[in-house]
């Protein structure tokens, strides 16, 4: 039975490489997810280490706000200087460096723009001499106030900058400073940097002053251990000098270091994982579709042959056991394939990363976890697929074998009800996610959404009929035309699982395109309706937050004839009540209100002297806060403060939250507003004052002024980059319903041979034969398409309701992207219909119709 | 379906020295040995020999359907030999038909679509008036609406001949047309083909190996090995059973 398995496996090689390279490719992304990010995690292991390398022991201060996940990077309180001498004290202390560093040192290249990175920080320090690790390449070490060092990516990245230079430098103070560049460093190995970091190194003073805000402090101690002395012993010794955990200092280890940072940034990279497996999830979700298919036409033409071993004596079992060997060979091969695919592509991705962040990789290797994926996935989803065809396999009766009938079309009330059942479920469970709270809320939606698209795909065939003869009417005018589209609903069941994979793919991105126009519309109505600036001055961020500029710009831009009112407002993480959140602040309150249309329901929405917050309704509400209430905020910097309730508002759709009185930006991170807010007054040209603020910003080049239009589009902007990143991930998942689609049409054109040659017999031409298959696949593949828009529509729309409090206000569908889509498809059909056609063309005339 | 009597002499099909090898030196197959017959315009063609005598292979070159090897085919005037698929698909479309013993109708359409078929393929309007008269003769008015399913093996193929017969073609190829038949459904597509030459001058030549059948036709043709071997004018059952059973002796 095995032999005569493999051997009918082997004949139909066609069959075998189009449905193995569905799982092929599913396979190939998952092993490929993986071996990138072991890679990646390897590289930055080894990257780790080397930063901290010549570090025994470390000292910081115990970090004020963040450290958790809701607030990002945890802001380092500054420790005074009188500290080392503490630390040098310590018996078993061989030498104690100060570490005035912090991120936020922003290079303007010789482009006259600030030079920015994908990820990696822009540190601004303290030079501290040449070690094991820091070598200086050229130039010398900075001497005076106004040098400055930087690593050879920075001088690279900056558009070649050369020892003698005149370089500006944005720090966390306000405004440009001006430095010459005496020194360009590397480190051991001939890197040019640590994993892409951007480093600009000043004298001591300098750093403590413009990267940590206050004289004669350091963001960190390092302390080697003289001979004989543990690490850990001398941390020990060292935490106790300060006073243990009380004293509020961290004492760790350069190893614990190295292990903290590593860890942290491997849950980032598990994360990400995550989501590239959720992608090749969806690819495989789809690949699953082809496979059934593949299988249930296989059955359905071995049905004599199968029949035929139940006659001579074969089993049940065995029939179900052939068809199951036949899924698991392929299963096999395929993942075989895949994992040797994926390695490729992890290796490439990795290669490309490692280029374009400057980190150097390590060397390449296949982690358990790739393997070991890519043969349960290859194997589990072609099995899964082969189940269904391979029970309706063995129930084929022996006297089959003796029957010229073809197996009639079976109803489809069975498969109906079940897909509606299961469709109401999937309805059910998506509605129960997006209406919940709670951890279980994604797992809810994913699930309902996986779930509804199992019940659309056992509905289709009934849908099949009317849609497919509805489309096909489009192409009626001929009769090749009309003969592809009698052929496409010939077999709904066929039709509908070939068109159900492509829904799939196209449905996810019509949903998130409806989501993502949902937001847009939004976002200008809201801008329109109830905002009433007319000029914003903002940028993009990084880690630590968004962009900053320096406050003296608002002062002049206020002063500017025509503006009527300026507003600013400034951000920073902070912890109010304990917990970490980000908080905006304004120095004038009553023209932030008036820019965002905001009333007081309670108190007033003005400062009558420090520590004022106001809050909206809901919020208040929500915390058991009123009028009068105080909350404990601690800033990066300071002391904590108590922070009066003294107005509360209701709360817009742009607008929400707590707003804090600008006497407290002192303690912020950096002192300099984020966001810039000029109405200009009736008669006044906006244009005209846009391109005064633009000159006033001529030092602050990582913000700029931009109207309200130009605002809501760049917001929107990003909303597209977002659209590109996905669909190019969903592209897998059309691929290979692509590849359904010939498959589905290959296997038409050999069953219909005879059919073929009966018409080429009396007449007809091989384009014409070509465009009859065509249609065929071009119906197939508009009514995917329809399916998926219809489908993503309604899953966006409800997600869009769903999110009716949180912005959502408007639901907008793309029309034209939706159109583009349906376009696509039918090009998709034309395409895949190719080698399908041209093998029609050339069926054999006398072959085709000659009786045996 | 008048004037038959002038062109009862024409030629419709021709083969002029058809050789047909299969294969290349020890495993040559001669399946045909240089063949030359004509077949008169208005005429019933029955060819017959045992299986593997070259008959169906006859039948495939003179309709175009296969290419010579040596020798030339002919159908009216025009020589067919060496045609591009375009030439030859132009032939089919409009000087012959074909009737074959299975697969004959397309599943997705009605009878009535598939007797049109070969017109509308090619885009020509069918003639109403002569559309009716086949329709008539093979009895189907009431069956135009329904599939091929829906229809017994013997309407079936009735509605294959109307489909052949409606675009008025030089000449009918039928390839053992009631292979599959009973008797009586066997005979009623017999007795219309041999109207259809009687009444409208059509030419049909017919591939069988039934005796029964071969006696509805006008000649009869007997190949062996390869060769004719013999003819029959007029026949009879058991004249044709007759000459059978001398050439099953002689090979």
């Amino acid at each position: 039975m095995l032999r005569a398995t493999l051997k009918s496996l082997l004949s139909r090689k066609l069959r075998l490489v189009l449905s193995g390279l569905a799982v092929v490719l599913g396979v190939m992304f998952v092993s490929g997810a993986f071996v990138l990010t072991d890679t990646m995690g390897r590289s930055f292991d080894s990257l780790f280490s080397s930063v901290y390398q010549g570090i025994d022991v470390n000292v910081t201060q115990k970090p004020k706000v963040g450290g958790d996940q809701d607030v990002g990077p945890s802001q380092q309180g500054n420790i005074p200087a009188a500290t080392l001498d503490k630390v040098r004290a310590v018996p078993g202390v061989a030498s104690v460096t100060g570490d005035a560093t912090a991120d936020g040192a922003r290079v303007i290249g010789k482009n006259g723009k600030v030079v920015t990175t994908f990820g990696p920080p822009r540190l601004g320090g303290n030079w501290v001499g040449t070690s094991d690790l820091l070598q200086l390449r050229e130039g010398r070490a900075p001497a005076a106030d106004n040098e400055i060092v930087v690593n050879v990516t920075t001088a690279k990245s900056a558009g070649g900058l050369k020892v003698g230079d005149d370089v500006g430098v944005l720090t966390l103070q306000p405004g440009k400073k001006v430095f010459k560049l005496v020194g360009i460093f590397g480190y051991s190995g001939d890197r040019d940097s640590l994993g892409g970091s951007l480093e600009v190194l000043f004298t001591t003073p300098v750093a403590q002053e413009l990267m940590l805000g206050e004289k004669d402090v350091y963001s960190g101690i390092n302390v080697t251990a003289a001979a004989g002395v543990t690490n850990e012993k001398l941390r020990d010794d060292v935490a106790a000098a300060l006073g243990g955990e009380a004293g509020g200092f961290q004492v760790k280890t350069g190893k614990q270091l190295t292990d903290e940072t590593t860890k942290s940034f491997r849950e980032g990279l598990a994360f990400f994982n995550n989501v590239l497996i959720g992608f090749a999830g969806v690819a495989l979700f789809v690949g699953t579709f082809l496979i059934l298919n593949t299988f249930s036409i296989i059955v359905a033409q071995r049905t004599r042959e199968l029949a035929l071993m139940r006659a001579l004596g074969g089993s049940r079992g065995q029939t179900l056991g052939s068809v199951i060997i036949e899924a698991v060979a392929i299963g096999l091969i395929a993942s075989v394939l895949g994992l040797a695919a994926g390695v490729g592509v992890g290796v490439l991705l990795a290669w490309v990363f490692g280029n374009v962040s400057g980190v150097a990789l390590a060397s390449v290797g296949v982690p358990a976890a790739a393997v070991i994926s890519a043969f349960v996935v290859g194997l589990l989803v072609t099995v899964v697929a082969a189940v269904l065809p391979a029970l309706r396999a063995s129930r084929i009766p022996p006297i089959a074998a003796l029957q010229e009938v073809a197996t009639p079309d079976r109803p489809l009330t069975k498969l109906t009800v079940s897909g509606a059942l299961i469709g109401a479920a999937g309805g059910t469970m998506l509605g129960l996610g997006l209406a919940g709270q709670g951890d279980n809320t994604l797992w809810l939606i994913l699930g309902g959404v996986l779930v509804s698209f199992i019940g659309v795909a056992l509905l289709t065939p009934l849908l099949a009929r009317p849609v497919v003869s509805l489309l096909g009417r489009l192409f009626s005018w001929s009769v090749p035309g009309k003969l592809g589209r009698l052929n496409s609903g010939r077999n709904p069941r066929r039709t509908a699982i070939t068109a159900a994979a492509l829904m799939v793919g196209l449905a996810l991105i019509t949903g998130v395109n409806v989501i993502l126009a949902s937001a847009k519309q939004s976002l200008s109505s809201q801008a329109s309706t109830q905002v009433t600036v007319d000029l914003i001055i903002s940028g993009d961020g990084d880690d630590n937050g968004p962009a900053k500029f320096d406050p003296a710009v608002m002062d002049a831009a206020a002063k500017l004839p025509g503006v009527s009112s300026a507003a600013s407002e400034y951000w920073d993480f902070a912890q109010v009540d304990g917990n970490g959140t980000g908080i905006s602040a304004t120095p004038d309150m009553a023209a932030y209100a008036s820019m965002f249309k905001l009333t007081a329901t309670e108190g007033t929405l003005q400062w009558t002297g420090p520590d004022q917050a106001v809050i909206d309704t809901e919020n208040a509400k929500k915390r058991n806060l009123t009028l009068g209430s105080t909350m404990t905020m601690q800033f990066t910097r300071g002391e904590p403060h108590q922070v009066k309730i003294v107005g509360l508002y209701q709360r817009s759709d742009v607008m929400g939250g707590t707003i804090v009185s600008g006497d407290v930006v002192k303690d912020y991170r950096s002192a300099q507003p984020s966001w810039g807010y000029l109405r200009v007054s009736d008669g006044a040209s906006v244009d005209a004052i846009q391109k005064q603020v633009d000159q006033l910003l001529v030092d602050n080049p990582e913000v700029s002024v931009a109207n309200r239009a130009e605002y809501v589009d760049a917001q929107s902007a990003q909303f597209d980059q977002l659209l590109v990143m996905i669909q190019v991930l969903l592209a897998l998942a059309i691929l290979i319903a692509v590849l359904g689609i010939v498959n589905t049409l290959a296997l038409s054109v050999l069953e219909r041979t005879r059919e073929l040659g009966l018409l080429r017999a009396i007449g007809m031409r091989r384009a014409q034969t070509m465009r009859m298959v065509t249609v065929e696949a071009v119906v197939i593949s508009t009514f995917g398409a329809l399916l998926g828009l219809a489908v993503g529509t309604g899953l966006g729309a409800a997600v869009v309701r769903a999110l009716k409090d949180d912005g959502f206000t408007k639901l907008a569908f793309p029309w034209s992207q939706m159109a583009t889509y349906l376009l696509l498809a039918a090009l998709v059909g034309v395409i895949a219909a190719v080698l399908p056609s041209i093998r029609a063309s050339r069926v054999n005339v006398l072959q085709a119709i000659s009786h045996d | 379906m008048t004037a038959s009597v002038a062109t009862r002499t024409e030629v419709a099909a021709k083969a002029v020295d058809v050789w047909k090898i299969y294969g290349t030196g020890e495993a040559q197959v001669h399946a045909l040995g240089g063949v030359s017959v004509e077949l008169e315009k208005g005429h019933f063609t029955a060819i017959m020999g045992p299986s593997g005598s070259g008959k169906s292979t006859l039948m495939h070159c003179l309709a175009g359907l296969d290419a010579v090897s040596r020798g030339e085919v002919y159908i009216g005037d025009s020589k067919i030999t060496g045609l591009s698929d375009r030439g030859l698909t132009n032939l089919r479309r409009t000087k012959v038909g074909f009737i074959f013993q299975q697969f004959n109708l397309l599943p997705t359409l009605t009878a009535e679509e598939n007797i049109l078929l070969p017109l509308s393929i090619s885009g020509r309007k069918p003639d109403q008036a002569w559309f009716d008269t086949v329709i008539e003769t093979v009895g189907l008015r009431d069956r135009l609406k329904h599939r091929p399913s829906q229809l017994s093996g013997g309407q079936q193929q009735r509605v294959a001949c109307a489909r052949a017969l409606v675009s008025r073609p030089e000449v009918i190829f039928a390839d053992e047309p009631t292979g599959n038949l009973d008797s009586r459904s066997g005979a009623e597509v017999l007795s219309f083909l041999r109207n259809s030459v009687r009444d409208f001058g059509q030419t049909i030549v017919m591939v069988t190996h039934d005796p029964n059948a071969a006696s509805y036709a006008d000649r009869v043709i007997f190949l062996a090995d390869g060769h004719i071997v013999d003819e029959l004018h007029a026949p009879t059952a058991d004249a044709v059973l007759d000459r059978l059973k001398r050439l099953d002796k002689a090979v």
